[in-house]
């Protein structure tokens, strides 16, 4: 890791000190996470992409998973004094003292994807997704897909206790409530990896008559479902077809699964969180417009009639 | 000594393990205010009476009296109570406290609840003041010598128990000046009117310390003797059970082969472990290395082995340089090295002892040519019926044969490897009797072969029994080379002994 | 005859443990040892446990040796994802599939050079000194496939990983012909005696003339190689690097293995084979959780549960308690023979 973090760090200062600031243009610094997964990747890619497309001069600061570097790029933030914050918080604890710095200085925050148990005056608002809704997306998808059918669903979750794991699972138990034709029938963890996603379906496989018991599978990411995709297709099984695919994240490569009729729906979590954040902020900027304390992310469902290869293209480039 | 109530009587003492009878029906008494030695051959039983005794076993039958009233103690505490102490070759005391505290462990003066670390030191420094050792006791116990623990040890035991104390094997690891005043504890102790059971494989000691002595052989009471009614030969025949020829040579030997040396050192040393020093090694001598522990001989034998490369100075082969810069230089150069320390430096313990004898060979070889599985056990087997190991068989983890065994089985290790010159550090220490004349035996048997050998040994008749030459060495130098008939005990103590300005 | 019944004889525990966790998991899922034949390869649970415990298998082929010489190895798992980033990275940038497989493999050779020096040349312990690429070998890992999952599809690079070769999925043919391999090596040679005689008393073993630091370098090279192998299967499973996930771990469940398997961890006498079992039987326990349909809150549990009793039953006191016992059972059968007689 060190030397990753040695690479980084010298990337976020070159970032830092080589982004010179307009003048009129607005000023807005970005602290972000880290780059722990592809998805968070996109969304760098994406916040650049989004402050570029309304002439804003973003400086982003990566965090490398730290708080204290999160911290430490916020007062110099302030320090510079510029219009507005962006921050993807990595912990939901410990901001209060330099969110009240932040508004002192009168600086708007606006939290990305994840929230803070900091008091919601100390910050502008939060753009988010809603995880539990996801999953009824997920869900009221499926519900729509087989009718009445009799259908039996494995479940592949997320880790276990995560956050994610308990909402879309939750989520997606309240959209398939009041259709008894659909039944969960075995729900276990795939830690939101491939390998584990595999080798989890390979036992739902076995433990369920070589899986033609299995109507559908509901993966709490696209990377389980790849996975379990894989698993299908040597067990000599037509995913998509035999098994009904549906699954979180909209990643670029399960498009590519949509694509060959091999997975059937995916609900997106968008990695453009920075574009309602920068239009709440503009309204804010411009006449004080207070934008709600939560701004939801649309959820968006994708399916093989939304020309899967197409969408592919154009997210296989935002490092995803 | 008082030939009235005995301290301590037992009688038909019996314990079995499964598979042996270790002790069979053996009678034992101890007198206050007598030194009994108890010997015997490794395996011959004496642990295993002394642990009865002292209730680290229980006994399977006999009883056991101590002032006349029967004992069966459960364990070693229950027995320190009752009066039975034990101080055993390793000290078993805590290194890491002050020689005070493992004085006091257990039994500390309080003042008002809390340990008084003054009123300790001054109980301390009392009782040691009895031994004639007037030390630092708030100092931890191992910046002190072996001898200064024991005596602590011996100290604490006489404290907690003050009846019967019983020392196995405790002048293992001293030298003699150690043994001396070890002695001189022991014999105010019997003064006081203890009774001490004393356990050693050195016959000189037990004839110098002891009143009476009792022999177990298999298990078996050989029987108990006054010392003044034996002589050495007797003892060692009783011990064996055989007739042992007795060492009787006064001087080293003069057969000394003649010619130009094999391997030639000069001004070989390492900094700060032994001065440099001048050697020649001719074939078929024996070379033998005199002096105090720590006075540089193991030093000088693990510079010439490679162990710890020398700095300065060079090596020759018959006029060829010779290049000694790690252990396996020296093997390859055909040397051998039989370490001090067995147990680390030596035996490989949970290997058998078979891979234990091919494995100096093996490595030689390099790890491409094993050595074939049939000639390995070939190997292996000439060997124990050669040097008559004492192992069931050769798949028996080294480690849990006895010493003297041990110590065969890294002579046959070398051996295998058939080398020139062999080095042999400390090769009787520690072992029993029987293999302890089998392996002087060897070193003449090899030496008479054309081998040459560079022995260190604390026992000075050994050396003047095996040696041609004897190189003394003090302080990290070689001070003295005596030749043929020069060398004698005496001038070997000398040597050793001789002040150092006199010496320059 | 009699080598093939030491063998027998050193591994009959780990044997009967298999068996048992075997038979425990037949008991919840019945259909457990069906074993049929689809998409031309063997398809069931049990093939499952062989093909899944691949990755371990390996590793803990690598760690028997490592553990031997009273060593240990905790960057196998970031080395798999080193060696599997680099396996994808070389395959999607052309190169072909045998120059992939060797850049692959000596990356992991060179991982454990790395340990390797640290260990005998340096003198670093050993547990200190591969947690250094323990830890920043996914950093490593990650570097190259950009924080991504480098997914590929190239047939060749796939195939070793969810390819068949007479019906049995190539993951386990690796893994057998690994583990075949290196005993044939270590016990044909001399190597495994020295490997042994290190673990045992390195500086008698120095003093005795081995080449101590070259065989430690050797074999946590090894280990690197057999980690290496373990990164490509995984990679080639799931068609793509994962460097946040691959391996993460494993080192941990490949130092089990080689427990389980009768090895100490204070060096000395090893048996590779016995690591083996000692590896299927941890996948054992892992796909009878998968198949046995607990919630997977329970999962952590119940496979420490079994673990314990395991490691109960092999520890010495447990094991010589049940010696005394059928000793003890035996001699009254036998005083009851003579009383009868």
């Amino acid at each position: 890791m060190l030397s990753k973090k040695a690479w980084m760090g010298a990337c976020a200062l070159a970032v830092l000190a080589f982004t010179t600031s307009g003048a009129l243009a607005q000023t807005i610094g970005f602290s972000q996470i880290g780059s722990e997964s592809g998805w968070r990747a996109a969304e760098t890619t994406l916040t650049r992409q989004e402050a570029e497309k309304r002439g804003i001069d973003l400086k982003f600061a990566d965090a490398q998973q730290k708080q204290e570097n999160q911290i430490k790029a916020l007062r110099s933030f302030i320090a510079q004094g510029v219009d507005a914050i962006l921050i993807a918080p990595v912990v939901a604890t410990g901001w209060d003292s330099v969110l009240e710095e932040a508004k002192e200085a009168e600086i708007p925050v606006v939290l990305l994807d994840r929230q803070v148990d900091s008091s919601d005056d100390l910050y502008l608002t939060a753009v988010g997704s809603d995880l539990h809704h996801e999953g009824k997306v997920a869900g009221d998808w499926l519900v729509g897909a087989v009718g009445d059918k009799p259908c039996n669903v494995v479940e592949l979750q997320g880790t276990t206790g995560s956050s994610p794991a308990i909402k879309r699972k939750a989520g997606f138990e309240e959209g398939i409530a009041g259709h008894d034709n659909i039944k969960i029938v075995r729900s276990q963890t795939g830690d939101f990896t491939r390998t584990k996603g595999k080798e989890v379906m390979e036992s739902f496989l076995k433990a369920e008559n070589g899986g033609k018991s299995i109507c559908a599978l509901y993966a709490h990411n696209d990377d389980m479902a790849v996975g379990a995709i894989q698993a299908i297709k040597e067990a000599g099984l037509k995913p998509g077809e035999d098994i009904l695919i549906v699954s979180i994240d909209a990643v670029p490569d399960i498009f590519q699964a949509m694509a060959a009729g091999e997975a059937n729906a995916t609900v997106e979590l968008t990695p453009n969180m920075a574009g309602p954040a920068f239009d709440a902020l503009a309204a804010y900027l411009k006449d004080g417009t207070e934008p709600p304390k939560f701004i939801q992310t649309e959820s968006k469902l994708y399916t093989q009639a939304d020309d899967p290869q197409a969408v592919y293209e154009a997210k296989k480039d935002l490092g995803y | 000594m008082p030939e009235n109530r005995p301290l301590l009587h037992a009688t038909a003492v019996t314990k079995t393990f499964p598979g042996t009878v270790a002790l069979d029906g053996v009678d034992f008494t101890l007198h206050s205010g007598e030194v009994h030695a108890l010997l015997g051959e490794n395996g011959a039983g004496k642990s295993t009476l002394i642990k009865c005794l002292t209730g680290a076993y229980r006994r399977d039958g006999g009883e056991i009296l101590l002032d006349g009233r029967p004992i069966d103690p459960r364990d070693t505490l229950e027995a320190q109570t009752l009066g039975i102490g034990t101080v055993y070759q390793e000290v078993n005391l805590l290194p890491n406290l002050s020689v005070a505290e493992n004085l006091c462990l257990g039994h500390q003066p309080t003042r008002f609840g809390m340990i008084s670390s003054r009123a300790m030191s001054r109980s301390a420094r009392q009782t040691l003041a009895q031994y004639g050792l007037e030390i630092d006791v708030t100092r931890n116990l191992d910046t002190y010598s072996v001898a200064v623990q024991q005596v602590v040890a011996i100290a604490r035991a006489v404290s907690l128990s003050g009846k019967v104390l019983i020392l196995d094997e405790p002048t293992a690891s001293l030298d003699a000046l150690e043994v001396r005043m070890l002695f001189d504890v022991v014999r105010a102790l019997k003064e006081r009117g203890l009774g001490i059971v004393f356990i050693s494989h050195f016959l000189d000691q037990v004839f110098e310390i002891s009143d009476r002595i009792t022999v177990l052989r298999n298990g078996k009471l050989v029987g108990t003797q006054a010392i003044a009614e034996i002589d050495r030969t007797r003892l060692v025949n009783l011990m064996l059970g055989r007739e042992l020829e007795q060492e009787t040579r006064e001087s080293g030997r003069t057969d000394r082969p003649e010619g130009e040396a094999m391997i030639r050192f000069r001004d070989f040393g390492r900094g700060g472990r032994i001065a440099p020093f001048d050697l020649d090694i001719h074939a078929g001598e024996v070379v033998g290395v005199a002096g105090l522990l720590g006075s540089g001989r193991t030093e000088t034998a693990e510079t010439l082995f490679g162990v710890t490369p020398h700095d300065s100075g060079a090596a020759s082969d018959a006029g060829k340089p010779l290049h000694l810069g790690s252990p396996r230089d020296a093997i390859a150069g055909g040397f051998g090295f039989c370490p001090e320390d067995r147990k680390s430096d030596g035996i490989i313990g949970d290997l058998s002892v078979r891979e234990n004898i091919v494995l100096a060979l093996q490595a030689r070889r390099g790890w491409t040519k094993p050595v074939p599985a049939r000639e390995q056990a070939a190997m292996a087997d000439e060997f124990i019926r050669r040097l008559d190991i004492r192992t069931p068989d050769a798949e028996k983890p080294v480690g849990l044969l006895s010493g003297g065994n041990q110590q065969k089985v890294m002579l046959a290790r070398w051996l295998a490897t058939n080398p020139r010159f062999l080095i042999l550090d400390e090769p009787t220490r520690g072992i029993d009797v029987g293999a302890h004349a089998e392996i002087i035996r060897l070193i003449e048997e090899l030496c008479a072969r054309g081998m040459a050998l560079l022995v260190i040994s604390s026992e000075l008749d050994e050396l003047v029994a095996y040696s041609h030459r004897v190189i003394v060495v003090r302080d990290r130098h070689h001070v003295a080379e005596l030749v043929g008939a020069e060398i004698t005990t005496n001038n070997m103590v000398a040597a050793i002994a001789a002040d150092r300005e006199a010496a320059l | 005859m009699t080598a093939a019944k030491a063998i027998l004889r050193r591994v009959a525990p780990q044997l009967l443990t298999l068996a048992a966790v075997l038979g425990l998991i037949a008991l919840v899922h019945p259909g457990f040892f069906d074993v049929s034949i689809a998409n031309g390869r063997l398809y069931g649970s049990a093939i499952d446990i062989l093909n899944r415990g691949a990755p371990v298998a390996l590793l803990a082929i690598g760690m028997t040796l490592v553990i031997a010489t009273r060593g240990i190895d905790l960057s196998v798992g970031a080395v798999m994802a080193i060696s599997g980033a680099v396996a994808a990275a070389a395959i999607t940038s052309g190169i072909g599939l045998v120059p992939t497989l060797a850049l692959a493999l000596v990356t992991g050779i060179a991982c454990g050079l790395w340990n390797g020096l640290l260990v005998a040349v340096l003198g670093i312990q050993p547990i200190v000194a591969t947690l250094i690429l323990m830890v920043a070998g996914r950093g490593i890992a990650q570097l190259i496939t950009e924080g991504a999952i480098l997914t590929f599809n190239h047939k060749g690079l796939i195939f070793f990983g969810s390819g068949a070769f007479l019906g049995i999925p190539m993951p386990v043919l690796i893994w057998l012909a690994a583990g075949l391999l290196v005993t044939l090596v270590v016990r044909r040679s001399a190597l495994g005696m020295l490997i042994e005689a290190i673990g045992v008393n390195l500086r008698a073993s120095t003093l005795a003339g081995i080449n101590a630091r070259v065989l430690l370098i050797a074999v946590y090279m090894t280990s690197g190689l057999c980690a290496a192998l373990a990164g490509v299967i995984a990679a080639a499973d799931i068609k793509g690097a994962d460097a946040n996930n691959a391996g993460l771990w494993l080192e941990l469940d490949a130092i089990l293995a080689v427990v389980v398997g009768g090895t100490s961890l204070l060096g000395g006498r090893f048996s590779i084979i016995a690591s083996l079992i000692g590896a299927m039987i941890i996948q054992a326990v892992n796909t009878g959780i998968l198949l046995s349909g607990f919630p997977p809150e329970f999962n952590l549990i119940i496979k420490a549960a079994i673990i314990l009793v395991i490691l109960v039953l092999q520890s010495p006191t447990v094991r010589t308690t049940l010696a005394f016992f059928r000793r003890d059972k035996a001699s009254a059968e036998a005083k009851a023979e003579t009383v009868i007689q």
